[in-house]
């Protein structure tokens, strides 16, 4: 069984980071210097200006860790990966299953069912905990929406129709998704998803931790050797990770919109810690960024019995098994891919 | 698991501050120094074994003196810390720096 490594998430500006010997050492501006083995490691975040050292990248490179760039607010900006690992027959049919219609919109059916399914957990579980204090109507008007969707893509539907039983499910589950905040600060009020750039509070805690989970769902593909730039779901284009797009989907609910929720209603981020722009452009400042990522990294750690294996996993490995079954599906191991339904 | 490794380097000759050097570069390869000559590593079975290989090529054997403690898996609530150093446990802590 892979052990669920740590992620190394750099937000001082003005880092510097090198190689010494099999560690990783962290130099800050102050001259304060901390050092970690490679091998606790899966994965380096760095934000904004960061500086890494090229033996460094070529020894992440080589030991398979994944190094991410982004920029000081989170937005993905490139990644260094080792040498192209994993197993080419593999690839050459993730290829193939891509060229070909019917099998894609099989997959993307799969995937889009998990994203539906498990909106409908996070909307019902809500209905079930707050009856008195959300709008139950609208909520079971989404949820039979939802369950509609998701009975549609029982029956075979080709790509473009399953993409548009995506896009009607996250409406449904947009349009009601103030509801899930409880929070009484009205700062974070949700209007409808925007992002580049987002324009308030809860678009860029959603960006945010979408970004987070980008980085780690690629890593996964990677790791099993899979392409992560060709989708099923999400075609290509030139730069986009799609078949991460693709398995993050079913993550997107529990993970990161519950996440970004909890932190919400409890009381974790507060409106101090946004900034906005003139453009309109929502922001958050150092200290939230960094309680959001130890949340995630907390999140990661709790552990779930995954539907499918019948087995514990802590929620971070989740992304490794989901990348192992796509990998599986592909060969035609299993009849299909399953995917991650929480509950 | 967690090994902790802890060492005596004799100094009586020349040899010794080399030794001692490189026992400890290795030490810092797989782990976390927690005091002088102690370190913690948090290491697989594979990892380990090299790093085991590796102390013991590079220790004198009838001067200085290896110590290893296995914590085994659920190490954490067999550690107590006090007093000054603060080390991080590299399977749950949050590494944000």
């Amino acid at each position: 069984m892979k052990k669920l490594l740590n992620t190394l998430y750099v937000t001082s500006q003005g880092t510097y980071l090198s190689k010494d010997g099999e560690c990783v050492v962290v130099r800050a501006e102050d001259g304060v210097k901390r050092r970690f083995p490679v091998h606790v490691l899966d994965g380096i975040v760095c934000f904004g200006n960061v500086l890494c050292s090229p033996f460094l990248l070529g020894h992440c490179g080589e030991k398979g860790l994944a190094v991410s760039f982004l920029t000081e607010r989170g937005r993905y900006l490139a990644g260094v990966r080792g040498p192209q690992s994993g197993n080419v027959l593999l690839r050459r049919a993730q290829y193939r299953l891509a060229d070909e219609a019917e099998a894609s919109s099989r997959l993307a059916r799969a995937i889009i069912a998990g994203k539906i399914a498990n909106s409908r957990a996070v909307l019902r579980r809500c209905l079930r905990d707050h009856r008195n204090r959300v709008d139950a109507l609208a909520m079971n008007g989404a949820i039979s929406m939802l369950d509609a969707c998701a009975e549609r893509l029982r029956h075979p539907v080709s790509l473009d129709e399953a993409r548009g039983m995506e896009g009607q499910a996250a409406n449904a589950y947009f349009a009601v998704f103030d509801n899930l905040i409880l929070a009484e600060d009205r700062t974070f009020h949700f209007e409808g998803r925007n992002r580049r750039p987002p324009l308030d509070a809860v678009n860029c805690l959603l960006s945010f931790v979408y970004t987070l989970l980008a980085h780690d769902v690629r890593s996964a593909l990677e790791a099993v050797g899979l392409d992560p730039q060709v989708g099923f779901l999400h075609r290509d284009r030139p730069g986009r990770p799609g078949l991460a797009l693709d398995i993050m989907e079913e993550f997107r609910p529990f993970l990161a919109d519950r996440l970004v929720l909890s932190l919400i209603n409890r009381g974790e981020v507060r409106a101090r810690g946004f900034v906005s722009k003139e453009s309109g452009a929502v922001f958050m400042d150092e200290d939230t960024r960094k309680t959001v990522l130890t949340a995630w990294q907390k999140r990661k750690q709790e552990e779930v019995a995954h539907p499918f294996l019948k087995e514990r996993i802590s929620l971070g490995l989740a992304f490794h098994v989901q990348a192992q079954l796509m990998a599986r599906a592909i060969r035609n191991d299993l009849d299909g891919y399953p995917p991650y339904f929480w509950r | 698991m967690l090994v902790l490794v802890s060492y005596d380097v004799s100094f009586e000759e020349s040899g010794g501050k080399r030794r001692l050097r490189k026992i400890a570069k290795i030490c810092e390869n797989y782990g976390q120094r927690v005091q002088y000559s102690v370190f913690e590593c948090v290491v697989d079975p594979a990892q380990w074994a090299h790093l085991r290989h590796n102390l013991l090529e590079a220790f004198d054997e009838d001067r200085d003196s290896l110590r290893f403690y296995f914590l085994g898996k659920n190490w954490q609530r067999r550690v107590e810390q006090h007093g000054a150093g603060v080390a991080y446990d590299p399977e749950r802590d949050t590494l944000i720096l």
